[in-house]
């Protein structure tokens, strides 16, 4: 009688967790990375080297963080890279140097880009506007308006903040900590809060999560405040870093990085399946592959091209493990059912 | 002092653009019933749940559940009054586990959030108290097996504290074995006081396993009776025994049967098992079963969307490996498929769009004089429309179809599978197609008609195949009575019959 | 007197219909972006200013026309500005200056441009990976190759037979000056692409957005002509790369960002995201529109820096507005829906 319990168990040690292939992934990467560099006669995991690492995982962590929270709900944000970029001059602007100013600075960057997201999420909630298009709107509008505005740097971030960017603990910088801080804590939302749990219902089927009671527009909203605000933290941090407000960074297409890693991370593009947890693997995945290129110094722009070809790959590698899903249940399965006559 | 009824449903009438689908029906469930809803296809069952379900409104009529009147207008109002449907297409999210589905938008919570143990304590409660083995409540949903997903949603109606259960063909997609831990589980049900509504075509389901049976048809009531005093053969007379009314045009004159046009041996895949079947020039055969006995897969087979992967299949005597609908359309083949909507058209598209999509697609069989034929097989077919540049969107689903039977015809193909093709549309429309199915035959096109309206088999077809659980149950002459279909379809007689 | 008022009504309900449909209402947006221009300056209206005008705009038209053929399909395209870009920089590094090299380094450009639209199709086709990913990982492929190739900056420099078509044109005609072989140009793919969508291949792909199902059904190769449509669309954004490389001459930044422009121009000319609606001259008035969108800003004398916020604002505001438009239609199909299986 135990016997469909049986086969559901055979079939996930069959079949890794997507999580756990992930990890698998980033730890291959490691090792190859590692001995490709030591073959160059150099250390992949020498000091200045992890350091470096850990670095690049701080700014993409942050806003792949938040996409992943909207792309679990079907939707999608392009427009964090601007809202970060706004966010690094709101906060730089505000702070104007004082050190009083940080919890007034930190707090109107939580609020703008609070508010940016929750446009986004009004927009692709109640008037059903692709998000795809929603979001490349609202980054549109903002890039013009910082376009506009700002003709360089501008503000000045006091010396106790910039501690925020370069301030580390060992090899790891303090971002990164801050960003693993905020994963576990999008960890425990996801999978304890219940509008977290009820993201995974509203990417999952729309239609049933309404059926079931849920108020799957305020999920949806919810998703994208939180982006939102992940990338006002993105944007603290670049301000940190340069010591100024720079409406400049929006060209470095931070958007797709972000995405790169929550597709990465084994994240469905299609909403419903995934996590935070593989999202911070595909972060890392990028930010070694990234460092590897750097300590080979191989040409920086190597690195796009790899990038995209590594998207492409993992994503049409999870829409092959997706293929059976679909099927009917064969009434007769094998070819021993024969003929009965 | 009795108490009332679980449901009281009286007078209920319903109506579809005009088409009274139920006229006045009454539904009367107790508590701790399992009360079956039977009649053939069209007769309403599925509205009356709908209904119920709150995915339709009634007309007219009145329902009350527990002596309290009540009205839905969406599905989510007639969970909360306590009413559960199962449809046969789960509501079920493949990517979270039994509990969490279970407890989708109720989940129990402590300080810090969500509270899992107790989601898979009560849901293991749950599953115990209904006698479930071996379903895990922390296994994915998507990995389960469709009897324990139907668990599952049982399970979730459960949980929610549903007084009345309603069950749409539960069984369908059940093998042997599962449809005996379903019977278990109805019986538990009834011992704690619920009401279970079945609806099922299987008499052998119903005779073991309902107290009260509740016979549509025509979308009225005709009666209601313990399962004790009826027999099987009673109920299936009560159930059919329309007359096949004159609605039915006779053989043209003229027709003649001619050579074999489509002939398969020892078909078979994944679904379907040992068809034998052939159909000749000239003739219309009937392709009649209950749901999910295999007609759509043998037309789905044939046109090589899921191919055969065993036997024979040939057309006009060559014998070919048809892997795809264009080798299909080549081979001179057309398929009307079951879902006009979702198979069928462009929706978006004009109807003059839609009418080309075949020759258009395949430029083997294009050609300028058949695409100059296509005005007038849309006004051969009484096309009613605001012109060739309507979007099909906009037509009724009598002229719908009628779109999607003109695409078939612009290719003049030799057989044509004619896959429910009367569904849903208005009876001025299936007159319409039955006489063009008399005048394709009379053409000389080789006529393969699936329906599940068994009076329209036996209205049309030269011959009647019937099928059960994927093989041909057996073979009946025109003439045919819809109980001797019946007693086929159901497995009380053919090549494996069950004693019911 | 009712009679008339009748009359009057039903010309008022028949202009509204019109106006409703989307194909008419970037005409008409067309005209009053048109009439703005007109009251601010006149003069711009004059042959040549306006010839000068469309010359500018004519890579965009040509871009919003193989766009067309990918949104309709019931994808994206958002390789095409990267591609642009690659083409100027592959265009200015392989003829460096040399004339006799213009011809065969156009031949190069072109297969570079349908190898690029195959890799799209068949990736998104055959490997069942979104589009939206296919392509973008695309364009970060094409800018980083682009820049590794060239070390950074683009080196070389176009041949002067190369920038005619994107500069040059028939000259001293009467009133317009001069007639910019770009104009031709979009005049001739525009023609081109009206008369594709109304051959087999055009319907095909048209129901292919519409309804993949029922058009593999009835034997359409479905994937063959998705991937035609990227083939197309890559095309396009060669042809674009060789009149903007020609008119304004190479830079690294050509093209970046032109693959959001594109989506917005089609977007607004009434074509549906998801395909299977909207008609390929639309979408390029949706081009012009954007076009001359600009140009009022100009003599509006706004600075060209909000022209993203404008175009974000459209693009919202257009799609919003179509899904509106749905989903009252859509309440309607539903009843319809729901008398299709009364049973």
């Amino acid at each position: 009688m135990t016997r469909p319990d049986l086969s559901a168990l055979t079939a996930s040690i069959r079949r890794p967790g997507t999580t756990a292939l992930i990890y698998l992934a980033l730890a291959a990467v490691v090792l190859v990375s590692g001995v490709a560099v030591a073959l160059e006669g150099k250390n992949l995991f020498a000091t200045a080297n992890l350091v470096d690492m850990f670095t690049r995982t701080s700014l993409t962590g942050f806003l792949a963080i938040g996409m992943t929270l909207v792309i679990l709900c079907r939707s999608l944000d392009l427009s964090v890279g601007y809202t970060a970029a706004l966010s690094s001059l709101v906060a730089a602007t505000t702070m104007d140097g004082q050190v009083a100013n940080l919890p007034l600075a930190i707090g109107a960057v939580l609020l703008v880009s609070g508010l940016i997201g929750a446009a986004n999420g009004a927009i692709v909630a109640f008037l059903r506007v692709n998000p795809f298009i929603a979001t490349l709107g609202t980054g549109l509008i903002i890039k013009g308006y910082l376009d506009t505005r700002y003709k360089g740097p501008a503000g000045d971030v006091p010396e106790a903040f910039r501690a925020f960017g370069y301030s580390r603990i060992g090899p790891v910088p303090v971002s990164t900590l801050v960003m693993l801080a905020l994963a576990v804590a999008a960890i425990w939302f996801l999978r304890s809060s219940r509008t977290g749990h009820h993201m995974y219902a509203v990417g999952g089927d729309v239609d049933i999560a309404r059926m079931s009671g849920i108020r799957t527009d305020r999920v949806l909203l919810t998703a994208h405040v939180l982006c939102g605000m992940c990338a006002g933290v993105a944007g603290l941090l670049l301000a940190a870093r340069f010591g100024t407000g720079s409406a400049e960074s929006y060209t470095n297409l931070y958007e797709l990085d972000a995405i790169a890693a929550v597709v990465l991370g084994g994240t469905l593009l299609l909403g419903g399946r995934g996590g935070v947890a593989g999202t911070v693997a595909g972060v890392m995945i990028l930010a070694v592959l990234d460092s590897v290129f750097n300590v080979l110094q191989i040409d920086p722009f190597a690195k796009d091209v790899l990038r995209g070809a590594v998207i492409i790959a993992a994503v049409a590698l999870y829409a092959r493990r997706q293929l059976d899903r679909t099927a009917r249940r064969p009434r007769f399965p094998t070819a021993a059912a024969g003929r009965t006559r | 002092m009795t108490a009332p009824p679980v449901l009281d449903m009286h007078g209920i009438d319903k109506a579809f653009l005009g088409v009274p689908v139920l006229t006045s029906v009454d539904l009367r469930i107790e508590r701790g019933e399992v009360h079956a809803l039977v009649g053939e296809n069209g007769a309403g069952k599925s509205t009356l749940m709908k209904i119920l379900a709150g995915v339709h409104t009634a007309d007219a009529g009145a329902i009350e559940l527990g002596g309290r009147a009540v009205s839905f207008t969406h599905p989510l109002q007639a969970q909360q009054a306590g009413v559960a449907t199962v449809f046969q297409e789960f509501n079920l999210l493949p990517e979270l586990t039994v509990a969490e589905n279970i407890h989708l938008g109720r989940e129990p919570r402590t300080w810090h959030g969500v509270d899992r143990r107790a989601m898979a304590a009560r849901t293991a409660k749950l599953l115990d108290d209904l006698g479930v083995e071996g379903l895990a409540p922390t296994a994915k949903v998507g990995s389960l097996s469709v009897a324990h997903q139907q668990i599952t949603e049982i399970a979730k109606a459960l949980s929610q504290g549903a007084d009345l259960i309603c069950m749409d063909e539960p069984t369908a997609a059940l093998a042997d074995a599962e449809v005996e831990l379903l019977y278990r589980l109805v019986r538990r049900l009834r011992d704690r006081g619920v009401a279970v509504l079945y609806v099922s075509h299987r008499l052998r389901e119903i005779f073991d396993l309902c107290d009260r049976i509740t016979v549509l048809k025509d979308g009225k009531h005709v009666t209601t009776v313990d399962t004790a005093d009826i027999t099987p053969d009673e109920l299936v007379t009560a159930m059919v025994g329309r007359r096949i009314e004159s609605v039915f045009p006779e053989r043209l004159q003229g027709t003649e049967t001619g050579e074999v046009r489509l002939r398969v041996e020892g078909g078979g895949n994944a679904w379907i098992d040992a068809i034998d079947l052939e159909v000749r020039a000239g003739e219309i055969v009937g392709l009649a079963g209950l749901q999910g006995s295999g007609r759509t897969e043998i037309a789905e087979a044939v046109f090589g969307i899921a191919p055969f992967t065993r036997g024979t299949l040939s057309v006009d005597g060559t014998p070919m490996r048809i892997t795809g609908p264009r080798k299909a359309i080549r081979a001179g083949l057309a398929l009307v498929t079951e879902d006009r909507k979702a198979e069928g058209l462009a929706l978006r598209q004009s109807v003059r769009a839609n009418a080309r999509m075949i020759l258009d697609a395949n430029p083997r069989v294009r050609s300028r004089r058949r695409l100059g034929r296509i005005p007038g097989l849309l006004s051969s077919l009484d096309l009613v429309s605001r012109g060739e540049d309507q979007e099909v969107q906009f037509l009724s689903g009598g002229n719908q179809q009628k779109v999607v039977v003109a695409k078939w015809l612009a290719a003049e193909p030799g057989v044509i599978v004619l896959d429910e093709p009367t569904r849903g549309i208005d009876v001025g429309a299936k007159h319409k197609l039955y006489s063009v199915i008399r005048q394709l035959a009379a053409e000389g096109l080789a006529v393969l008609l699936i329906a599940s309206e068994l009076i329209e088999v036996i209205g049309l077809a030269d011959r009647i195949v019937v099928l059960h659980d994927g093989r041909i149950a057996g073979e009946l002459p025109a003439g045919a009575t819809e109980q001797e279909v019946m007693a086929y379809a159901t497995g009380r007689r053919g090549a494996e019959a069950e004693p019911s | 007197m009712t009679r008339y008022r009748d009359r009057g009504a039903a010309f008022g309900a028949a202009a509204l219909r019109w106006i409703a449909n989307p194909t008419a209402t970037v005409f008409l947006l067309l005209l009053l972006i048109f009439a703005g221009i007109f009251a601010l300056n006149d003069s711009f209206f004059a042959g040549p200013s306006f010839m000068a005008f469309l010359k500018q705009a004519a890579p965009l038209m040509i871009l919003a026309a193989g766009q067309y053929f990918v949104i309709v399909s019931g994808n994206f395209d958002l390789s095409v500005g990267a591609l642009v870009g690659a083409q100027v920089v592959i265009a200015a590094r392989l003829i460096d200056g040399e004339e006799s090299r213009t011809v065969p380094v156009m031949l190069a450009m072109v297969a570079f441009g349908i190898a690029v639209g195959l890799v799209n199709g068949i990736i998104t086709t055959v490997l069942k990976v979104q589009s939206f990913i296919t392509t973008l990982g695309m364009l970060m492929v094409l800018f980083g190759a682009i820049k590794l190739w060239t070390g950074g900056a683009p080196t070389g420099a176009l041949s002067e037979s190369f920038r005619t078509a994107g500069r040059l044109g028939i000259e001293n005609v009467p009133v317009l000056g001069q007639i910019p072989w770009a104009v031709l140009i979009v005049i001739g793919l525009g023609a081109g692409a009206i008369g594709l969508m109304r051959t087999g291949f055009g319907r095909v792909l048209m129901a292919a957005g519409d309804n993949e199902r029922a058009a593999t059904l009835s034997g359409a190769p479905v994937n063959t002509v998705r991937i035609a449509a990227f083939v197309l669309s890559g095309l396009s954004a060669t042809v674009a790369g060789i009149l903007i490389g020609g008119y304004a001459g190479v830079s690294a930044q050509v093209g970046q960002g032109l693959e959001f422009t594109v989506i917005t121009a089609v977007v607004l000319g009434g074509v549906v995201l998801g395909g299977g609606r909207g008609t390929v001259l639309a979408a390029i008035a949706g081009a012009l529109a954007i076009e001359s969108l600009f140009a009022l800003f100009n003599q509006m004398q706004l600075p060209s820096t909000l022209r993203p916020t404008v175009q974000g604002a459209i693009i919202i505001a257009a799609v919003a507005y179509a899904a509106r438009r749905r989903t009252r239609r859509g309440a309607a199909a539903k009843t319809a829906t729901a008398t299709a299986t009364p049973s």
